[in-house]
């Protein structure tokens, strides 16, 4: 977790806003970096995640995840955290052919387009507990990243009727949250991929969008981070705003200023 | 403690499966400082496998690409369980070279490769191998071809496709073209019968497997992404490509592929790929381009481009700073030099000397025409003309600045060096 992220965000663990869908999304740059603060962030939140990992390995998350101060092991063996690992299931799906169902099975499928196996595992993972031992606040469904669905085959359509569905159980019905990220094509025109990506940007309350910077790389400056909030209109707040931050990605952190306000700079 | 004893025994161990071994220390890595004798048995355990070293930012496990200038751009080498994909200049003339740089470096290192190929035998790709000349050390001598004797002691896999589907060709229904799972499933059966999976483990010494795709997505592997833009199994090599990593990311493993993306027709299929691949490096070679005739690039025969550098176990990644790079093919080696990029030499002629790599350092999100920019410019020409003028009076001697060659005139410490001897190109003092 980026305590200065949140605190743009006005957001702490102490206090999780709920039922909103976030997008995360980057454009020539990786913005694998706010995949791992919304993590930390909801599990140090006491949050129930189910993180539906596609790019990387359980290790990955959980190395980045320990020098951010969260143990993924600790919170799985403690059921706060359903880790959906994609490549590992990939492998096992593709190579031991056994017809038992998994939330990927669309990788077994010629003509890939079903990601119902994938709504219900999720539905399976978050679904409150009646008898409330470990009471988790809010459940909380994260994944890295949409992207990934497309180049295995499932349609844009399907995804987003994937999201559709997960909003309408963990965001309304259970009042959580939902955190996407989805990789920008820029100027490659992949249209499955615009489609999905216009799409989430049209029904998600918050949209951090990291982008490189237009003149190119710079050691002090690794990007710059764009915050749109949509939320209903109301006469007394402002509307829509919109802020652009940039960033710099240390170790252990993530510095934010202003545009231009590099300390490299003052 | 048991690591520290299988160093002990690995690190003699090499030298029977390879000749070489036992003279000089063929691997291309290099030690900069003199070993510490007190190095602490996390280090020593991850040493353990011969040609690999850890990595000094995340621990992870690094084997050379067989280039050392390569290893060095792409933050000390190739990570195990990665990918390192190679974009195939238009001709394909270098970057086969890469290709046999890094089996060549697999076979002095005593690892098992896995050469997989559409067009080629992989018995001639081995062979045509540039071979580790005793002279250079670990530098491998392009005009000499690896010894026989070297390559009949090595243990390497082939899948050869056209001999892979003639004998049975009965097509089921899967998503993924025939070629690529067939190579899945022999790529798979290495790595579980010969136990580089953690998963049963290895009652012999841990060895790394090397595996190299050449042209994959060519229209030789039976796919048609290079022919039409619009094609039914558009996502057989994306879909590859994820199956593969799952199986280096869960094995002691590393693969180079290179594959002609300037053939591919929907460039949105690149993007993916590249989203799907650890390192990206591209090669543009000079033949037949504009840029042959440059008077910039006359001494190198391409640009070579790292476009992806993965984070692994890591918020950040190992981004070298110098970004515009050339190649040049020696007779006998693959070098890779810095150049200047056009943009800068044309800014050159515009700002004083050491401007621009000052502007970049500063923020490159200046834009041009700025306030920051402007305000920067002026302080900076200030202070230039201030100092000069000092200078002058003084009557010290001054050496016009701007002449010297390219490479000099933006080098990392020309700030320093602008500020202690020279004016900026305004002056003229005659001597």
């Amino acid at each position: 977790m980026f305590s200065e992220l949140s605190n743009l965000l006005n957001t702490s663990p102490d206090k999780v806003e709920q039922g909103k869908l976030t997008l995360l999304c980057d454009v020539k740059t990786d913005g694998s970096f706010l995949v791992h603060h919304f993590l930390s962030f909801y599990l140090k939140a006491h949050c129930k995640v189910c993180f539906v990992a596609l790019t990387q390995s359980f290790s990955h998350y959980n190395i980045v995840g320990q020098k951010l101060g969260v143990s993924l092991t600790i919170a799985r063996e403690r059921g706060q955290l359903v880790f959906l690992e994609g490549l590992k299931s990939a492998m096992d799906i593709f190579f031991r052919p056994q017809e038992e169902p998994h939330p990927l099975q669309f990788l077994r499928e010629a003509s890939a387009g079903n990601l119902q196996p994938l709504y219900e595992f999720v539905q399976d993972a978050l679904k409150p507990v009646a008898n409330g031992e470990a009471a988790w606040r809010c459940p909380v469904l994260l994944v890295d990243d949409l992207s990934v669905l497309l180049s295995l085959g499932v349609g844009a359509v399907a995804v987003l009727d994937f999201i559709h569905y997960c909003r309408a159980t963990v965001c309304w019905e259970w009042k959580g949250n939902i955190v996407a990220l989805v990789h920008d094509s820029g100027d490659t025109e992949d249209e499955e991929n615009d489609i999905l990506l216009n799409g989430l940007s049209h029904q998600s309350h918050l949209i951090l969008r990291a982008e490189g910077l237009a003149t190119g790389f710079c050691k002090d400056v690794h990007g710059q981070l764009s915050v749109l909030w949509r939320r209903p209109l109301q006469p007394t707040s402002q509307r829509d705003q919109s802020l652009t931050y940039q960033y710099k990605i240390q170790d252990k952190n993530v510095s934010f200023f202003a545009k231009g306000m590099s300390p490299a700079v003052l | 403690m048991a690591a520290v004893a299988t160093c002990g025994t690995c690190t003699g161990s090499p030298g029977s499966t390879v000749a070489a071994a036992s003279k000089n220390n063929v691997t291309s890595f290099q030690r900069r400082g003199p070993r510490a004798s007190g190095s602490d048995s996390g280090y020593s355990r991850l040493v353990s496998i011969a040609g690999t070293r850890p990595s000094v930012r995340n621990g992870q496990l690094l084997v050379s690409t067989g280039l050392p200038a390569l290893d060095q751009l792409l933050g000390g080498g190739l990570a195990v369980g990665t990918v390192l994909l190679i974009e195939e200049d238009k001709y394909n003339i270098y970057s086969p070279l890469l290709f046999k740089y890094f089996l060549a470096e697999g076979i002095v290192n005593g690892h098992t490769l896995l050469v997989a190929s559409a067009k080629e035998d992989p018995a001639d790709i081995l062979q045509a191998g540039p071979v580790s000349s005793s002279r250079f050390g670990h530098y491998y001598d392009l005009s000499k071809r690896i010894p026989q004797e070297l390559i009949e002691a090595s243990k390497w896999h082939r899948f050869f496709l056209p001999e892979k589907i003639s004998s049975t060709f009965n097509v089921e229904p899967c998503s993924l073209t025939h070629g690529y799972k067939r190579l899945l499933q022999f790529i798979q059966n290495i790595i579980y019968e010969e136990g580089f999976d953690g998963s049963n483990p290895q009652k012999k010494q841990k060895n790394i497997l090397r595996i190299g795709i050449q042209s994959l997505g060519s229209p030789l592997w039976g796919d048609d992404i290079c022919c039409t833009e619009n094609c039914d199994n558009s996502h057989s090599l994306t879909k590859f490509l994820y199956i593969l990593r799952g199986l280096l990311r869960a094995s002691l493993s590393a693969c180079i592929i290179t594959m002609p993306t300037h053939l591919i027709q929907n460039k949105a299929i690149i993007a993916r790929v590249t989203n799907l691949s650890d390192i990206v490096v591209g090669l543009e070679s000079f033949i037949g381009s504009e840029r042959e005739t440059n008077p910039l690039y006359k001494d190198y025969h391409g640009l070579i481009h790292i476009r992806q550098i993965p984070r692994l176990n890591n918020l950040i990644c190992d981004v070298s700073d110098v970004k515009d790079l050339a190649f040049k093919l020696k007779r006998k080696l693959f070098t890779i030099e810095w150049v200047q990029d056009n943009y800068l030499r044309q800014e050159r002629n515009i700002y004083p000397p050491g401007f621009s790599y000052l502007l970049k350092q500063k923020d490159s999100a200046w834009g041009e025409g700025s306030l920051q920019h402007s305000t920067f410019l002026m302080s900076f020409l200030a202070k230039a003309t201030a100092f000069a003028s000092r200078l002058v009076r003084h009557s010290e001697p001054l050496r016009q600045t701007g002449s010297g060659r390219i490479r000099q005139a933006a080098g990392p410490r020309l700030w320093h060096d602008g500020r202690r001897r020279e004016a900026p190109g305004l002056l003229v003092i005659p001597p």
